[in-house]
């Protein structure tokens, strides 16, 4: 069984977020990680090679880093990667990469596409989904279980008040939400074992893209930090007066009731 | 010179990282209330191949040079010292002797298990009567057939308990004693005659177990001799001195947490309206405290860079145990200080690491007997 997992590169979850001068978010001196849902992504495409045997292709869009969580990923277990760069490009959106990554899709042997359900910087949980879109595929969002036999996925998902059970043929592309594994860690013997294994690195142009067909389709016109948030207020005194004094101020201050 | 960290060994600090601050530290105060190791900890060490650091590839190792032995080390410092401690004795004294000096036989025998961890290694040295003077020793060994006898008493030695390959120095030539008398064997827990007994109540290290262990006419098949019969002090010596700078690398990681814990609590920690960080007080703790953690790494660095060399490092690494475990000791008291009442807390892991690191003074050659070796070494190159 052939798996192809794409990671991206994002923020560490406890980055400090700031603006640059011209107003972006400022990359420098940044800690970046694997996107933890991708982690996930990674870890059940490892699982689903040890059981059923085949190989695990990691497949990356992204700046200069990215083979940083490439490379995690092959210390995991993963076969080889593929990182292509983002040289060249200024702007990029959801289509930007979603484009790239089916195109380079079209020329691998798949079956079985994994992703995270979001990455945790822009939170768009779009790129999975367009990617399917493009390749004309199945798709299941948000997944919890996954089970693969006789060419089809059964994929448990969690839904308001419940669990739903999706049945979809291979080849699909899955989504994972949290509580679909624990990821590993890499071994010391794994991260040794990684740099031995092949890593591709291929620009926009080698995939015979550029110009209007990876133009971003969405522009940010402006970032702005979130307002600081204010004191809370401690009410002192006994609590029936406490508790008066509350739904004062909730009714005269906050006037939310 | 070049001062770069390779990426691989970056990536293994980070994985080492992740499992400290995550895994360990989420039992930390379990470790310290049940004085136990949750046994899916070292399961996990033995899983990241933790154990086998120092081990060549060969036997199933990382084979990682002394260098990039100290860089892990240091990342593992950040844990639980008596966690630390159970990986870091077998990487260090508990298995340097059949690594550094074993036959073929005993290397294969014995080293694919040590490097995965399925096994333990220990050092067994000291005696009651022979801590600092170790020339003092009394367990012997007589050799009768093809088997060695060993009767005597180790105490004080970590992870008695639960090693299951003991390197063991006794006394083969009593007349000779230190210089020929003494040989090192390897000797397995399951040996007619070993046993072990009860376990010390120490100060801290908790997790970390010391025992004595007891030959009773104790059978030691004759292959198992480690290196050569009457060369058991040397190879003591040379098992102690690999240990040291390991042991400079886990006091830096101890350092580095304890800079951390005390920086981040003195910027939300607030007295007269502001935080204490802002105080000429607590800035100047905490510039010396990362100013000599500094120099204790990079210290570190330098003895381990010179062991990969091939060049002696009896005065250096003599230095670097002594300066390191002292710089700890001094961080440690700060980090105490800048916590106030509260680093005197359990809650806190500054106290546990203020109780932790006092033994980093002691053990492993007391940092007095440090001291006389490096100036011994000192006077003899200017000698007159």
């Amino acid at each position: 069984m052939k798996i192809v997992v794409l990671p991206k590169q994002t923020f560490d979850t406890e980055a400090k977020i700031t603006l640059d001068a011209a107003g972006k978010i400022n990359r420098e001196g940044v800690n970046l990680i694997m996107n933890p849902y991708d982690e996930f992504a990674v870890e059940e495409a490892l699982r689903l090679k040890e059981k059923h045997g085949g190989e695990v292709t990691v497949v990356s869009f992204g700046g200069p880093k990215v083979p940083d969580i490439l490379r995690q990923a092959l210390a995991m277990g993963a076969d080889k990667a593929v990182h292509v760069g983002d040289e060249g490009l200024e702007e990029i959106d959801e289509h930007t990469t979603a484009t790239i990554l089916a195109k380079l899709l079209r020329d691998l042997e798949y079956d079985l596409i994994l992703a995270g359900w979001r990455a945790i910087d822009d939170g768009s949980a779009q790129v999975a989904g367009r990617v399917a879109e493009i390749l004309g595929l199945p798709m299941v969002n948000m997944v919890i279980k996954l089970d693969i036999a006789e060419g089809k996925a059964v994929a448990s998902r969690e839904i308001e008040g419940g669990y739903e059970v999706v049945e979809v043929p291979l080849p699909a592309v899955i989504t994972a939400q949290k509580g679909l594994n624990e990821p590993r860690y890499p071994t010391m013997k794994g991260i040794m074992q990684a740099k031995k294994k092949p890593m591709q690195k291929l620009t926009i142009a080698d995939l015979g893209l550029g110009g209007e067909e990876v133009a971003p389709k969405v522009r940010a016109r402006r970032y702005y930090l979130p307002s600081p948030r204010s004191q809370g207020k401690i009410i002192t005194g006994e609590p029936a007066e406490a508790a008066a004094e509350l739904v004062r101020l909730l009714r005269e201050e906050a006037k939310v009731v | 010179m070049d001062f770069h960290i390779p990426e691989e060994i970056l990536d293994m600090k980070r994985t080492i990282r992740a499992f400290i601050d995550k895994d360990v530290e989420a039992c930390s105060r379990q470790i310290e209330e049940e004085d136990r190791i949750p046994p899916h900890l070292i399961d996990k060490a033995r899983e990241l191949g933790l154990f086998g650091m120092s081990i060549p590839e060969e036997y199933g190792g990382l084979g990682l040079s002394m260098l990039e032995r100290c860089l892990l080390l240091e990342e593992l410092g950040r844990a639980n010292m008596g966690f630390v401690t159970y990986i870091a004795a077998h990487v260090g004294i508990g298995t340097t002797g059949i690594v550094e000096l074993g036959s073929e036989e005993l290397k294969k025998k014995y080293l694919p298990a040590l490097a995965s961890g399925e096994k333990l290694g220990a050092f067994a040295l000291t005696e009651p009567d022979a801590g600092s003077d170790a020339t003092n020793i009394k367990t012997t060994a007589v050799l009768k057939g093809d088997k060695w006898i060993l009767n005597g008493r180790k105490h004080f030695i970590t992870n008695a308990p639960e090693a299951d390959v003991f390197t063991v120095i006794a006394v083969t030539d009593r007349e000779k004693g230190a210089r020929g008398g003494f040989t090192a064997f390897i000797v397995e827990k399951d040996f007619p005659g070993l046993s072990i007994g009860t376990i010390e109540k120490k100060m801290g290290l908790r997790g970390s177990h010391t025992a004595e262990v007891i030959f009773e006419n104790c059978e030691v098949p004759r292959e198992n001799v480690l290196g050569e019969v009457g060369r058991g002090y040397a190879s003591a010596l040379r098992i102690l001195s690999r240990g040291r700078v390991m042991l400079a690398a886990r006091c830096v990681g101890a350092c580095n947490k304890l800079i951390e814990l005390s920086a981040r609590y003195a910027q939300q920690r607030v007295q007269f309206g502001k935080p204490i960080a802002s105080f000429q007080a607590i800035q100047w703790m905490l510039a010396e405290m990362a100013t000599e953690t500094e120099a204790a790494r990079w210290f570190t660095y330098r003895v381990a860079w010179m062991v990969d060399q091939g060049l002696p490092v009896i005065k250096e690494g003599a230095m670097v145990k002594f300066f390191a475990s002292e710089v700890l000791n001094r961080v440690a008291d700060k980090a105490v200080q800048i916590h106030g009442g509260m680093g005197y807390m359990k809650e806190f892991p500054v106290e546990r690491f203020y109780r932790d690191a006092r033994i980093t003074r002691i053990y492993e050659g007391t940092n007095e007997i440090q001291r006389m070796i490096i100036a011994r070494e000192l006077l003899k190159e200017f000698e007159v």
